[in-house]
């Protein structure tokens, strides 16, 4: 509802906003795709033509293909359950009536702020250092052999990391819809004789389906797009290497500007297939 | 001057023709009052006027200058919203100084007809309160306030009293009439209430489904409705109606009587019904009857009546005063 | 109707709570008291919690050493700029979807949401290319226009959601009181959004503060921000627990608190309001 003149100067109002995207969204990935379909090597000999499907066709038959697809999965997969279930199980606990609940809540949610070259660095060195690390006493005081963190056990320890990151976002997520759930409802089930595992399975869990929903498919984007986390600890190695570490390297560690777009191109459909997903629920979420 | 001429204007949403082409006119100085239930176009004809809609076809003329592209600001008018409309984050002097901030007053202008304003709406002591800190009485009035200082061609109302509660919208109502005396502004009232309508307006506007039914001054309206929707709209309580064989008896398909004009009586009559209930409001009461043959109807009687549930009746109609309508539903005069 | 709960269901509560909140902040706690050690006290085996001779001379030496005030005002000026930039393009637009709203409007929104997802490896090369091509690479100005962007959607859709908040009629009645659309937006919309504005320039800044892809691949020594200059520090021949864990401190404190405030908003942020 409004006049021609509000309309118009909607439309210009809108317009450097609009513009700004489509130019960020349109122009590097035309250049991406333009870039994958070529031999383009910048350090050995520059662009070297057009090679059409062979850059898609070598990604993906190239030996570190499958495993960096494995390890994305793990790192994603694993990510999501462990914040998923303590998320649910925090999220439960602190909406119930406990003493300071406000500085409990700070504590829990403050990992969510540190930068995650900051976290990849303490967890890698004052935690993890097989010499120093405050793991290694703690296992030599129990008379254990100090673990090789990064080397030996390199993916558990970057799933704890980044799970420790992302911890506090599932968890004050499922606690703001929590927090929305009438307690009369729960209420009416306590008096309809309903045991406390079954209000759990039966009101809270369907209440929160639809954050959970959010949760994984937020987590997911970010989680495929980890970087920092690994570029400090382990650098890619040690079985480390996810999707998008890979490309990274592609593009400008051995400077293959055509294969490493190819997997650009891959991982953009794959996270737009996930964001379509996202779309569809905050979509409906909107009465625009 | 303020006068506000509508040709032939007409406003669609989409495919959807809510107001389809109408003309009016409204006098300078005239309180004309939009009546008509929920959804009968009444607020965006205001809109319209205002110019915060576009019309879709047809001028707004408004002391004979075509205003229909012109924005708000430029109209000259003033509106008073539903809601109030305030700024929540301005003192009342700031409210009320707004209008005058954007036309570039001189600071010193600004004051001065600021604390005019408030003297007139008694608004002097909540000057620097936000309105926020007000009751809906006294926001309702630097709504008003926000308006007149403006000095502005017209007015518009936009259903101002229907967030107030019953004492204070008979006060209100009040005001609102004492200004229109002393302003002598041309006033643009929109309400869904006929009350209203017949008590603040010089000129009333019945709508429906964006149509206009009848324009004319109350008691013209009250006493030679044009149509059944008109006669079944204004008046409280409401014109009973019959049809069949008791309106064939008229001339007519259906016949419309004011519970006024109906004579009750104990002894004999025209119709003879059964006693519901009955509303005693002190100096008259209301006295719902089953007429057989008629159906159920109102009747006024005087306030020291006593007539039990149950309890058999004869009424007589005033001949004289019968409203007689055609298959149409309009008025045969 | 908050639920009645025995006391003693509260105080095991309260310990559960208490003994999992302060575990996962226990790292963060640990940075913390490093940070006032010795390097000597820092990997002392047994580690030494709380009773050790506080020192400061960690902050200066990271100071000295690296010129860790350099970064820090590089992560100032790249993070509250892209934000401040943000907001303004971002107001105008919130404003038109959000009374102005037309049949394409839902459809924007979510199309400006989809570019937050395109993964930034993907276009890591050409924006690398074009930042050479400008000469911006290394420059504070092309990371907080890359900032800028990359937040942008999220700023769109947080203003969208607090104006939403904001009843038309006020502003029609702005209107119908003269002002233009410029001290509309100015006098009216933007004072009454204060509270909503405040809390997306919070949330961004901190994602800005905290942005760790293009940071990392765009800058060297020049613009770096504290995100690259940290990861400076995974070389193993400057490793040094205490300074380290100062130069950490100073990175994530001034964001962690700033990140208390926003909590409530961060939801509503990052959820794009789907949740609230």
């Amino acid at each position: 509802m409004a006049t021609k003149q509000s309309r118009s100067a909607a439309r210009l109002m809108m317009a450097p906003a609009v513009f700004l995207l489509l130019v960020w969204m349109l122009v590097p990935l035309a250049m991406t795709l333009w870039f994958s379909f070529r031999k383009f090597l910048p350090l050995r000999g520059g662009d070297l033509g057009f090679v059409g499907f062979d850059n898609y066709v070598r990604f993906i038959s190239s030996s570190s293909f499958w495993p960096s697809v494995q390890t994305t999965l793990i790192v994603v997969g694993s990510v999501l359950l462990i914040t998923l279930v303590l998320g649910v199980l925090l999220a439960l606990l602190l909406d119930q009536p406990i003493w300071g609940q406000g500085i409990v809540r700070i504590l829990v949610i403050a990992p969510f702020f540190v930068m995650p070259t900051v976290s990849a660095l303490v967890w890698k060195n004052i935690f993890m250092d097989p010499v120093n690390g405050l793991f290694a006493h703690l296992w030599k005081f129990f008379g254990a052999e100090p673990v090789q963190w990064l080397s030996q056990a390199s993916l558990p320890s970057i799933v704890m990391i980044v799970s420790w990151q992302w911890l506090p976002f599932a968890t004050l997520i499922l606690l703001t819809a929590i927090q929305s759930l009438d307690s009369e409802q729960l209420e009416a089930a306590e008096m309809d004789g309903a045991p406390v595992l079954r209000r759990f399975w039966h009101i809270i869990v369907p209440h929160l389906s639809r954050a959970i929903t959010i949760v994984i498919l937020i987590q997911t984007i970010f989680l495929l797009a980890v970087f920092a986390e690994i570029f400090v600890t382990t650098g890619g190695a040690f079985g480390t290497k996810t999707l998008t570490y890979l490309i990274y390297q592609r593009v400008l560690e051995s400077q293959n500007v055509g294969l490493g777009s190819a997997g650009g191109v891959y991982a953009i459909i794959l996270a737009n297939i996930l964001a379509l997903f996202l779309m569809r629920i905050v979509g409906k979420n909107l009465d625009a | 001057m303020g006068r506000i001429t509508l040709q032939q204007v007409a406003k669609s949403f989409g495919t959807t023709e809510v107001i389809p082409p109408l003309d009016l006119e409204v006098n300078d100085g005239e309180f004309v009052v939009f009546v008509g239930p929920s959804g009968c176009g009444k607020s965006t004809l205001l809109r319209l006027i205002a110019g915060l809609e576009d019309v879709s076809g047809g001028t707004i003329l408004i002391d004979g200058e075509d205003v229909s592209n012109t924005p708000p600001a430029k109209r000259g008018l003033a509106m008073v919203f539903q809601s109030y409309a305030l700024y929540p984050h301005m003192s009342v002097r700031k409210n009320i100084a707004f209008p005058l901030k954007m036309a570039g007053v001189a600071k010193a202008d600004i004051k001065k007809k600021v604390e005019n304003a408030a003297q007139v709406l008694n608004l002097t002591e909540y000057l620097d309160r936000r309105p926020g800190q007000l009751s809906g009485g006294q926001r309702q009035r630097v709504a008003i306030g926000r308006s007149i200082v403006r000095e502005p061609e017209a007015f518009l109302f936009d259903e101002p009293l229907s967030n107030l509660d019953a004492a204070l919208r008979g006060n209100m109502r009040l005001e609102i009439s004492e200004l229109h005396q002393s302003l002598k502004t041309t006033m643009v009232y929109v309400t869904h209430d006929q009350v209203e309508a017949m008590t603040m307006a010089d000129k009333i506007v019945v709508l429906q489904k964006g149509v206009i039914e009848q324009v004319g001054s109350p008691l013209d309206l009250y006493r030679n409705p044009a149509n059944l929707f008109v006669a079944g709209f204004i008046g409280s309580p409401a014109m009973n109606f019959a049809s069949g064989a008791t309106a064939q008896e008229f001339d007519a398909t259906t016949i419309g009587f004011r519970p006024e004009h109906l004579k009750l009586s104990p002894e004999g009559g025209d119709w003879t019904g059964t006693v519901g209930v009955s509303e005693h409001l002190g100096s008259d009461t209301f006295v719902h009857v089953d007429i057989e043959g008629v159906g159920k109807v109102t009747a006024r009687a005087d306030g020291d009546i006593s007539l039990g549930y149950g309890d058999t009746v004869f009424l007589t109609p005033d001949r004289a005063r019968v409203h007689r309508f055609d298959v149409h539903g309009l008025a045969l005069r | 109707m908050a639920r009645a709960v025995t006391n003693q269901r509260k105080i095991i509560n309260t310990v559960i709570a208490w003994a999992i909140g302060l575990l996962i902040f226990f790292p963060i706690l640990w940075t913390f008291l490093t940070s006032f050690k010795t390097e000597a006290t820092a990997i002392a085996d047994p580690p030494v919690f709380l009773f050790f001779d506080w020192t400061l001379e960690n902050y200066t030496e990271v100071q000295e050493r690296s010129d860790y005030f350099k970064h820090f005002i590089n992560s100032v000026i790249i993070a509250v700029g892209s934000t401040i930039l943000g907001v303004l393009i971002a107001i105008p637009a919130a404003w038109s979807m959000a009374f102005v709203p037309s049949k394409r409007t839902k459809d924007i929104l979510l199309w400006m949401l989809s570019t937050k997802m395109l993964p930034a490896v993907g276009v890591l090369y050409p924006i690398y290319l074009i930042f050479i091509e400008l000469g911006i690479l290394d420059s504070k100005i092309g990371l907080t226009v890359i900032l800028m962007l990359i937040n942008l959607p999220i700023i769109v859709w947080m203003l969208y959601t607090y104006f939403k908040e904001i009843p038309h009629e006020i502003l029609e009645a702005s209107r119908m009181d003269g002002a233009t659309l410029k001290a509309e937006i100015l006098y009216v919309l933007t004072p009454m959004a204060v509270p909503g504005i405040a809390s997306t320039i919070l949330l961004n800044i901190i994602l800005a503060w905290n942005e760790a892809f293009w940071t990392l691949n765009l800058t060297a020594a020049k613009a770096a921000p504290l995100t690259a200059f940290i990861a400076s520090y995974s070389s193993p021949e400057g490793l040094f627990y205490a300074k380290l864990s100062a130069a950490s401190t100073m990175a994530i404190a001034p964001i962690l608190i700033m990140g208390w405030f926003s909590q409530k908003q961060l939801v509503r942020g990052l959820t794009f309001g789907a949740v609230k």
